[in-house]
């Protein structure tokens, strides 16, 4: 399972290293959104002060992009159906695509964050650099592998454009909630302190163990035919 | 009981379609069987069906001693199929598309390189991304990906479809190279002549059905002539 | 019951006959069984409006809108029963010694009656928190993660719709109602946490409605109301699906003749 996985993982990779779409396309439009955020909001002192929700909303809707993108590459040229008549493990599947999705949206969520320092004015501090690290980590794993599940489901479908954000948003919007708080409390956004963010952070971790878990179980009926 | 592929009275239903409609078909080991038949006969769900990607809706299919209705996931690691798409990433070259295919079902380095080879393919076209290849020259990754999988069962859709004269000929030598090695080939094809010259025995897909037709090639007919029975088949199958 | 079910006909001349029967005889979804519970949520329907409308008092502090409650609390009442029902059915589905389709459609009918009814409790919900409270929605844990809910399976009824073959349908979406059992608590607890910062965790805490004698007695109606017509609907609906697969088969079997004649060409 796990040599599938380190597979799949290197295969995505490989070609997210050749064709740049993520870089080249993904990344110019979570910047573009972080700029329409602060004309949304029109006040200096309110971006800054929501800056951490901003950073992860943008991340969210990049997640949607990412996760059909991981999906089309699968489904191109029939790939989806190779895989399954190979006999290959759908769980060593599920856990390789969700590594590869979770190094771009870490790439990602790198970017967004210094964005929103230098758009935001979000100001780092170097006492919660532990905490934004250890958050940056569980929020892109639980990303990763709620978006691979859903995205697994929504590929073979008709409908799949506007099926995936309707089945995905609403399960991540407990990583959303915790990664903006942990976040806040490691920038010390609005006073914060960062001993705040630490329960946040095992709420991630929960979200993670737990999706894993059912993410790996429920992967194989999901994507079989 | 040692057929390598034994349908009987199979039913494969597509949505509430049902593309088989209670096949009956005998495969020994060492066969190249062709499946001839108009479009929408349903040539490429039999192949489909014998991969174990399309679930069994009634009767009985066993592969490779494996019982499709309870057990259709154990026998793919054993099939190699070859559908109509390529099943190729665009954005790798041919060496890393069939370097990735042979190591999900862990060929080795050796048997990569020899498939590369067989197809032409090890040279110049190994380090070319598979987007700016031609359609002929992406077919014969594909097969190239196939041989590297080393399976005992060989399902291939159209194979020829997009091959040069060279090309088709490497195919030919490799289906015989792989049958006198023990492995089985079902091939579904319109090309009579070439497949027809290749095949042990042809059969005729139609409605969801199969029908016998004979030994050898068996070309230039495009409608069947024979009485509709299925007579010794589906007597067998009982 | 004792009617000949579904049987695969292989020749034209018998499958005529097949062809005409299931379809032409008018099946209802009504037995002895559910006329009873009809009617019996008639009744307590009626004595729910009796007792909500005219014979307990109004509240003291809220006047009559907390006559709003005795269908609010019904409401939400079979939605989370619904839903339950559905991850129970789904899981009995995945489970391959209770495997079968009844299930999956237990599950399905349960779903839709739940999505209808979490639709009317955020109705119902925010006319009485506009008439209590000024404000049709508050930021509060349980109205919040009620709404998650319903969107959740709203989700999960688009994936029923995805077509498919009827295993393929009842695998698919019993995993999904199982993941959806995983999401709730998540969703609920993170919601939870995050106004628990700001403000008491639920609107019952804050709002205070002590419901005594004939209003606690009309609320208790109200649940026995609901949860009738939820069987009610419930049975019936299963049924419902289970004539449409029923349909959906005869429909196979007669595209299966069509499909074996185009040989006969």
């Amino acid at each position: 399972m796990l040599r599938v996985a380190r597979l799949l993982a290197a295969k995505d990779l490989r070609i997210e290293a050749r064709s740049r779409i993520v870089t080249n396309q993904v990344l110019p439009f979570a910047a573009i959104v972080m700029v329409m955020f602060a004309f949304a909001l029109n006040s200096d002192a309110v971006v800054s002060r929501v800056a951490p929700g901003l950073v992860w909303l943008a991340t969210l809707f990049s997640l949607l992009v990412l996760v059909q993108r991981a999906f089309a590459i699968e489904s191109a040229d029939g790939a989806t159906d190779a895989l399954r008549a190979a006999g290959v493990d759908p769980a060593g599947i599920f856990l390789g695509k969700a590594m590869a999705l979770a190094v771009q949206l870490a790439v990602l969520e790198i970017v967004l964050l210094l964005s929103a320092v230098v758009l935001y004015r979000a100001q780092l501090r170097l006492s919660g650099v532990v905490l934004l690290v250890t958050t940056l980590v569980a929020a892109t794993c639980g990303l990763a592998l709620v978006g691979t599940l859903y995205g697994g489901l929504a590929a073979g479908v008709r409908g799949r454009e506007t099926l995936l954000p309707l089945l995905l948003l609403p399960v991540v919007a407990p990583v959303l909630i915790g990664a903006t708080r942990a976040t806040e409390a490691a920038l010390g956004t609005g006073g914060a302190a960062v001993a705040d963010g630490w329960p946040w952070v095992g709420l991630l971790a929960v979200f993670v163990a737990l999706f894993g878990v059912g993410g790996t179980l429920a992967f194989g009926p999901l994507i079989e035919e | 009981m040692d057929h390598v592929v034994h349908l009987s009275n199979a039913v494969a239903v597509l949505g509430q379609f049902p593309v088989l409609a209670g096949a009956n078909l005998t495969v020994d080991r060492g066969e190249i069987v062709l499946l001839q038949g108009p479009n929408g006969a349903g040539k490429t769900s039999l192949l489909r069906l014998c991969a174990g990607l399309l679930p069994l809706a009634r009767g009985e299919a066993t592969v490779l001693g494996c019982d499709l209705r309870t057990n259709r996931e154990s026998v793919r690691s054993r099939v190699g199929m070859l559908g109509h798409a390529n099943g190729l990433y665009a954005d790798l070259t041919v060496a890393e598309n069939v370097r990735f295919w042979g190591a999900t079902v862990r060929a080795s380095r050796s048997e990569v390189t020899a498939a590369l080879t067989r197809m032409g393919l090890a040279q110049r076209l190994g380090d070319v991304v598979v987007s700016r290849l031609s359609a002929g020259q992406k077919r014969r990754t594909a097969l190239a990906c196939l041989i590297a999988r080393r399976a005992e069962l060989w399902l291939l859709d159209e194979p020829h479809a997009g091959l040069d004269a060279a090309g088709r000929d490497e195919l030919d030598a490799t289906l015989r190279e792989a049958t006198s090695a023990g492995a089985t080939i079902v091939v579904a094809s319109h090309e009579l002549e070439r497949a027809g010259a290749l095949a042990t025995r042809v059969v005729e897909v139609v409605g969801g059905q199969i029908r016998e037709l004979s030994s050898g090639p068996e070309s230039s007919r495009p409608e069947s002539t024979g009485p509709e029975s299925t007579g010794p088949e589906s007597g067998e199958a009982n | 019951m004792a009617t000949p079910k579904t049987q695969i006909t292989d020749s034209p001349a018998e499958y005529s006959d097949t062809k005409r029967a299931p379809l032409g005889r008018v099946r209802s979804t009504g037995t002895p069984f559910t006329r009873t519970i009809g009617i019996a949520t008639i009744v307590s329907m009626a004595t729910l409006a009796v007792f909500g409308l005219v014979l307990s008092p109004a509240d003291v502090r809220q006047g009559d809108s907390v006559r709003i409650l005795y269908i609010h609390v019904g409401t939400v009442w079979i939605a989370y029963v619904a839903f339950t029902v559905t991850a129970v059915s789904s899981a009995a589905y995945l489970w391959k010694r209770t495997r079968s389709l009844t299930w999956d459609r237990f599950a399905g009918a349960s779903a839709e009656i739940g999505v209808l009814f979490m639709a009317l409790t955020l109705f119902a919900g925010s006319l009485w928190g506009r008439l209590s409270w000024g404000k049709f929605w508050v930021w509060d844990a349980r109205v919040t993660s009620t709404a998650f809910m319903f969107i959740t399976y709203i989700g999960y009824l688009a994936v029923r719709g995805l077509g498919g073959s009827h295993q393929q349908r009842a695998k698919r979406s019993a995993v999904v109602a199982l993941l959806a059992v995983l999401q709730i608590p998540l969703v609920h607890f993170s919601v939870k946490l995050w106004r628990g910062l700001h403000q008491d965790s639920s609107v019952a805490d804050r709002t205070h409605v002590t419901l005594q004698g004939l209003m606690l007695f009309s609320l208790f109606v109200s649940l026995i109301a609901f949860s009738l017509l939820y069987l009610w609907l419930l049975i019936h609906r299963q049924r419902v699906l289970a004539m449409q697969d029923a349909l959906d088969d005869k429909g196979l079997d007669y595209a299966l003749q069509q499909r074996r004649d185009e040989g006969d060409l």
